[in-house]
């Protein structure tokens, strides 16, 4: 460290900084604020809107902070007269051009070319010329343009090229006539194209969606937690007057850094879809009527009385809280009943284990060796495909063992398209050939060894089983097997399950108890009853008999935010709760983190926390342990219960189950995997959105 | 990114030759150098333009996003991406050029072309490209440029001489 620290003095205060670093990130590091539009810390440097100029001594002009690396002794001065002439005359060159219609610029309030304008600009141009005007571009229906605010700082394309892989835009043309684009008019098609609506400094990409909605000072910033996948993004929701309007990303770099997936970012279009449910309704007939919450509470709990000792099945959203599946799991073994389960996707049920990434997220992006098997990984969790974008292209060998070929958009090293029959033979090849079985003998070929020795070879290696795995008919087996391989090359296992609380999930009780019934069984054949907490039966599971199987109960209970054609058809009565950005809660991540957030949003209609509505429940029933008062509480008991629970590990080996040559696994569309996606109307017109939902699948 | 069929076989044997070798001479990896040559070797083949297509046949030869290809298509201003004339005329009317007479050079082609400067001739034969800034040929003024070769201290003979040579 000590020959690679340079002593340097910024506006004349002494400061220490890394050898070759920019001086912009120094500046940055110690609270010197330089105006910058190109530069952004998550992507490479192109130093070409030259905002950032700063005085150096000894260099006879200003010189680009974001790209010019410090040297020992520089002495550099980012508010003389010279820097900020230098900046001004930059501003005054970006406004040249640059639209004066802010009052219609949904970026007003939130613009940086505003905020630098304000501070460096003149209040008048010396150009009477013409500004010049660039045709809009349509790149889809998230992101809408108005390129002729572009200020070509490239950001928009960098992220394209380095972050997202898909190098679709670009600049053509040169000097005025410069203009960003797609060679041919295309949409961008990428689970994370919104983040460069983040990244543009100015109005020239926005939100479509949000196009016209709101103004940013008319709303409150409410920390949110995704509740699409299990990375624990953080997100920001933008409320007003009760309402959500929006959301961006909150900068986390342990998690997310500074981006969010698509359906992160505009799923809550899906909060306020037409087919809310407003109040409790019970059925009558084949009608339904509104009531009140009492009476609608004490129909449930009647109905659950009614139900025989274990006749009743809970299910529940693995993207529900710690809190609501604390409450739901107490209630189920409340009631006598063991029937509990999440895991709505699954149809083998090996011995429950918490699933688990097995290390830091942040630490993906040094992993230099990695096998994932059945995974569609930018589909399941965008962010950390991305963080294996970031290894891979530094040289990690990334490979897959997947039922179909998806594309990647980064370097792989072996890609094996395998049945699932053909899958668990490969794993026991792999097993073979990390206990030295040599090429010929046992099935081994050069390209298992070559799999193997990449694990072997390097320190840091890891062995996913995503989501297809977990669908897999001998889930069991493939578990097992990744396990041992795990084992004998050194890899950590993880285990990527569905949702944005799985992990949480197990931890909450919410996996049924030995002999008692799992998510396959209770969708196979009609019990009693059901508790349904966030679950459209059949658009939330691959089982094809699924609505039937529910429908055949005597008495289902809905708690929705949604009152779905396939709800209206199975349940007996239907409880309204809040979506994700409307109920305090805790959710437990892929890495193990407990992160909790407020209530963002005023529930729409009656509904109310799914929390409260349990705790209430759990009181009707007479059972123990419903007097909390806060959602804190509940939070208390559960983390309690976690941290007492022995760790668990996933078991080795156990033998391989014998599946049918021609058994498959059904890869759910990216904007079909849960209630909210699904309700999102921008999401489904995108290319992704497009794509039909699976057979048994009906979207509402 | 690009369409199911290939577009390689549009570009000539003799193209696809002398882009290897500009390829060649950069890192491996570092085939995104060789875009300027090979873009000059295709609009060569096609005389004098480039086509989508052809652009597209770049790309995929050079395993390229179609995008990049374009950027440096755009860009440099010896590259056309619209049909025009196979012999690129452009008249220098910076500063010494229009100070010996670069404004009825202009005039004297337009008018034995009848053609506006922007315009190619319906045979196909002149592309009157753009009035040209300095081309650093100063002491020669007036001066103009004809498919990347200097014409300098130009009269009406002069002029009729090198355009009537073109075929
Ligand atoms: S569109 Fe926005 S991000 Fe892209 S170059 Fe223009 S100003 Fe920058
Ligand atoms: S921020 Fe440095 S040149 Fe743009
Ligand atoms: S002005 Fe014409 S060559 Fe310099």
């Amino acid at each position: 460290m000590s020959e690679d620290a340079v002593n340097i003095t910024v506006d004349g205060v002494p400061m220490k900084a890394r050898k070759g670093e920019m001086i912009i990130r120094v500046t940055d590091a110690n609270d010197v604020y330089v105006p910058r539009f190109c530069y952004h810390e998550k992507l490479p440097v192109a130093a070409n809107c030259r905002m950032c100029l700063v005085e150096v001594e000894k260099a006879p002009k200003p010189l680009p902070a974001c790209a010019t690396p410090v040297m020992e002794g520089m002495v550099i001065r980012t508010k003389s007269a010279k820097a900020i002439a230098a900046q001004r005359s930059v501003m005054e060159f970006l406004l040249i051009n640059h639209p004066l219609d802010c009052p219609i610029c949904d970026q007003g309030g939130e613009c940086e070319l505003q905020d630098l304008a304000v501070g460096y600009g003149r209040d008048i141009s010396r150009y009477h010329e013409r500004k010049r005007v660039v045709k809009d571009k349509n790149l889809g229906p998230l992101v809408s343009t108005d390129m002729t605010r572009c200020i070509h700082c490239t950001r928009c394309v960098r992220f394209g090229q380095d972050v997202a892989g898909i190098p679709e835009l670009g600049t053509t043309g040169r000097g005025e006539h410069n203009e960003i684009g797609t060679y041919i008019e295309a949409s961008v098609n990428h689970e994370l194209s919104g983040n460069i609506i983040d990244l543009c400094p100015v109005g020239a990409l926005n939100s479509k969606p949000f196009r016209y909605r709101a103004r940013s000072w008319e709303m409150t910033q409410q920390p949110l937690v995704s509740p699409h996948d299990g990375l624990g993004t953080n997100l920001y929701g933008h409320v007003r007057r009760g309402r959500l309007m929006r959301v961006v990303p909150r900068r986390n770099d342990a998690i997310n850094e500074t981006w969010i997936s698509d359906r992160d970012r505009f799923s809550y279009e899906g909060v306020y879809s037409a087919d809310r449910l407003q109040a409790p309704m019970l059925r009558d007939g084949d009608s339904w009527k509104s009531v009140d919450w009492q009476t609608a509470l004490e129909a449930v709990a009647q109905g659950l009385q009614q139900a025989p000792k274990g006749g009743t099945g809970f299910l529940a959203s693995a993207s529900s809280t710690v809190e609501e599946l604390t409450l739901l799991s107490r209630l189920a073994r409340g009631i006598g009943s063991g029937n509990i389960d999440h895991r709505l996707r699954q149809t083998d049920f090996p011995a429950a284990v918490t699933p688990s990434l097995g290390m830091a997220v942040a630490d993906v992006d040094a992993l230099q060796a990695l096998l994932v098997i059945g995974a569609n990984l930018r589909h399941e969790i965008p962010l950390l495909a991305s963080r294996v974008r970031k290894a891979a292209v530094r040289g990690a060998k990334v490979s897959f063992l997947n039922p179909e070929r998806f594309e990647y958009l980064f370097p792989v090293a072996q890609y094996w398209v395998a049945s699932p029959a053909q899958q668990l033979a490969a794993l026991q090849v792999l097993v073979a050939a990390a206990r030295g079985a040599a090429v010929g003998s046992e099935g081994v070929t050069a390209e298992h060894l070559q799999l193997v020795d990449s694990l072997k070879s390097n320190e840091r290696k890891a062995i996913w089983l995503g989501a297809l795995a977990q669908r897999h008919p001998a889930f069991g087996s493939l578990r097992g097997l990744a396990a041992e391989l795990a084992a004998l090359t050194g890899a950590t296992l993880g285990v990527l399950a569905e949702g944005a609380n799985a992990a949480g999930a197990h931890l909450a009780g919410a996996v049924p108890d030995a002999g008692a019934l799992n998510a396959g069984q209770m969708l196979t054949t009609s019990l009693h009853s059901y508790v349904l907490l966030g679950v459209e039966p059949q658009a939330d599971s691959l089982v094809a008999s699924a609505a039937a199987a529910v429908a055949g109960a005597r008495f289902v209970v809905a708690l929705t935010p949604y009152a779905s054609d396939e709800l209206k058809a199975v349940a007996t009565i239907m409880l309204p709760i809040g979506s994700f950005a409307e109920t305090s809660g805790t959710y437990v991540s892929l890495e193990g983190r407990w992160q909790s957030f407020a209530g963002a949003a005023q529930p729409v209609g009656e509904s109310r926390p799914a929390w409260k509505v349990l705790r209430v429940l759990g009181n009707l029933l007479g059972l123990q342990g419903f007097a909390q008062s806060a959602s804190e509480e509940v939070l208390a008991e559960a983390r309690a219960l976690a941290d007492g629970a022995a760790p668990q590990a996933v078991p080795q080996g156990g033998g391989v189950a014998a599946i049918a040559a021609d058994a498959v696994v059904t890869d759910v569309p990216l904007y079909q995997i849960d209630a909210l996606v699904r309700r999102a109307p921008a999401l489904q017109a995108t290319r992704d959105g497009m794509q039909a939902p699976q057979g048994a699948q009906g979207a509402a | 990114m690009t369409g199911s069929t290939s577009k390689i076989g549009l570009l000539t044997e003799h193209t696809r030759h002398e882009i290897d070798s500009w390829v060649a001479r950069f890192p491996e990896g570092r085939q995104r150098s060789a875009v300027l040559s090979a873009l000059r070797f295709t609009q060569e083949q096609n005389q004098g333009f480039l086509t989508p297509d052809l652009m597209e046949a770049v790309a995929e030869y050079l395993k390229l996003p179609a995008i990049q290809v374009f950027e440096v298509a755009s860009f440099y201003s010896m590259f056309e991406t619209h049909p025009c004339g196979r012999h690129h005329v452009s008249v220098c009317t910076n500063i010494s050029c229009m100070l010996n007479g670069s404004d009825e050079v202009v005039a004297y082609v337009e008018k034995k072309l009848g053609i506006k400067t922007g315009e190619s001739t319906p045979d196909g034969r002149i592309f009157l490209k753009r009035e040209e800034e300095c081309l650093a040929s100063c002491t020669g003024a007036p001066m103009m440029m004809v498919d990347h070769h200097f014409h300098e201290h130009l009269t009406p003979e002069k002029i009729d001489g090198v355009l009537d040579a073109l075929k």
